[in-house]
């Protein structure tokens, strides 16, 4: 990677989530890489979270907009399937404005993906307690379920394993 | 729709008829599962099926782009062009028949993407993706299965008249597709136990019944559908075909 791409790098992974501002799109580890193709021209590989994730479109404008912003004038915006994002990709930084945003995080995973068995407990981003039950298994978006602390009576938002 | 480029995904010679199954299969379901917004039982369920059917728009994007455009291969097909099973064209019904049909399919689906994840096949990047949020799906009908049959005599009569009604069209989930390399016979038995097991936590009989009928033969994977198709495919394409290029 050049010194420009790093910087183009930078730049389009420093732009927020749509859905979730508090991350940007860095954190949340669905950035693939960043090439300049010529002079002028940058592509952008984005990897989506959901395959059917809306999310999608809006950051892509995001980035083009952001790179346009700096200068360049032709950025396109690929987005690839493989290999499969994962919550895993989450970085550790993210998992922390996750949980200070009320989102419980995902916990980290095996290689398989999936639901997670109950062993891990899942922490109430409001309160801290481990006591916390499931109220729905999709939430607000499909990447989360809706949660209750039983402490301190609070619903939340927990980001699914994936 | 206006689609992102998947050429990460996007393998030479991917076989149309497995892709169009695959797809149909997706858009269908997810249509219907669409036809609950507004009118599910509880703000929860209007919320999960929502994003169920939103994966599954997702998975049949991705494929229909493989073979051409999406938005012509959704909107301008005939009926008989469709490739899907037809236990994913089946009317809603109650919430139980719902539950039943996404049961059957979901399972199906998770078995089948497993399988399509662990080769190098045309689909090997998207099943990989799309097997982790069928889990899900999986898990979701899994726990109302067991929540309806193992309930109240009311849900469980319910539970139990739709899992009978819908099991002659399981029999066309494993009939071979030209172009998925996977072994249906062994899905099928994968499929009998792990349905079998779910149904038998919740106090529900494995439905005795055939699995498919004289009637139904040659079935949705050859472009036969059942009655009520044609009027879901009337209602999804209408916009578009009224409206050419419409967009918001």
């Amino acid at each position: 990677m050049t010194a420009l791409e790093e910087e183009l790098s930078r730049i389009a992974g420093a732009v927020p989530d749509p859905e979730l501002p508090v991350l940007t799109l860095e954190e949340l580890g669905v950035m693939r890489g960043v090439h300049v193709t010529g002079p002028g021209r940058v592509e952008v590989t984005l990897t989506p979270t959901y395959t059917g994730c809306p999310a999608i479109e809006a950051m892509s404008s995001d980035i083009e907009s952001a790179l346009h912003a700096h200068g360049v004038p032709e950025v396109s915006v690929v987005t690839v399937l493989t290999p499969a994002w994962s919550t895993d990709d989450i970085s550790e930084e993210g998992r922390r404005k996750l949980t200070e945003f009320g989102i419980a995080p995902p916990r980290p995973q095996g290689p398989a993906g999936g639901p997670v068995p109950l062993t891990l407990a899942i922490r109430c981003p409001h309160c801290g307690s481990t006591d916390t039950e499931l109220l729905s298994r999709f939430s607000s978006t499909a990447c989360k379920a809706l949660r209750r602390c039983t402490a301190c009576r609070e619903p939340f938002d927990h980001f699914k394993e994936l | 729709m206006s689609t992102p480029d998947t050429s990460g995904s996007a393998t030479a010679a991917v076989p149309v008829g497995a892709a169009l199954a695959l797809a149909d299969d997706a858009l269908v379901l997810s249509h219907r599962l669409g036809e609950w917004a507004g009118s599910a039982p509880v703000l929860e369920e209007e919320v999960a099926l929502a994003n169920i059917a939103l994966d599954l728009l997702g998975q049949a994007r991705v494929l229909l782009s493989l073979v051409g455009d999406e938005d012509e291969l959704a909107y301008l097909r005939e009926e008989r062009s469709f490739r899907n099973v037809q236990l994913v064209e089946q009317p809603n019904g109650d919430f139980a028949h719902t539950i039943a049909r996404q049961l059957y399919f979901s399972t199906y689906q998770h078995l089948l993407y497993a399988r399509l994840a662990s080769g190098d096949g045309p689909f090997a990047g998207l099943a990989a993706k799309a097997v982790k949020e069928v889990a899900y799906h999986r898990d979701h009908a899994e726990h109302w299965t067991l929540r309806l049959g193992d309930g109240t005599p009311e849900s469980h009569e319910r539970m139990s008249r739709a899992c009978e009604a819908l099991w002659r069209y399981t029999g066309e989930l494993f009939q071979p597709v030209e172009g998925l390399d996977v072994d249906h016979a062994a899905l099928e038995s994968a499929w009998l136990e792990s349905v079998a097991d779910v149904l038998g936590r919740a106090t529900l009989a494995v439905p005795s019944g055939p699995r498919t009928g004289a009637w139904s033969a040659g079935a949705g994977r050859q472009g036969l559908h059942t009655e009520p198709f044609g009027r879901m495919l009337a209602e999804m394409q209408h916009l578009h075909r009224s409206h050419p290029g419409a967009s918001w």
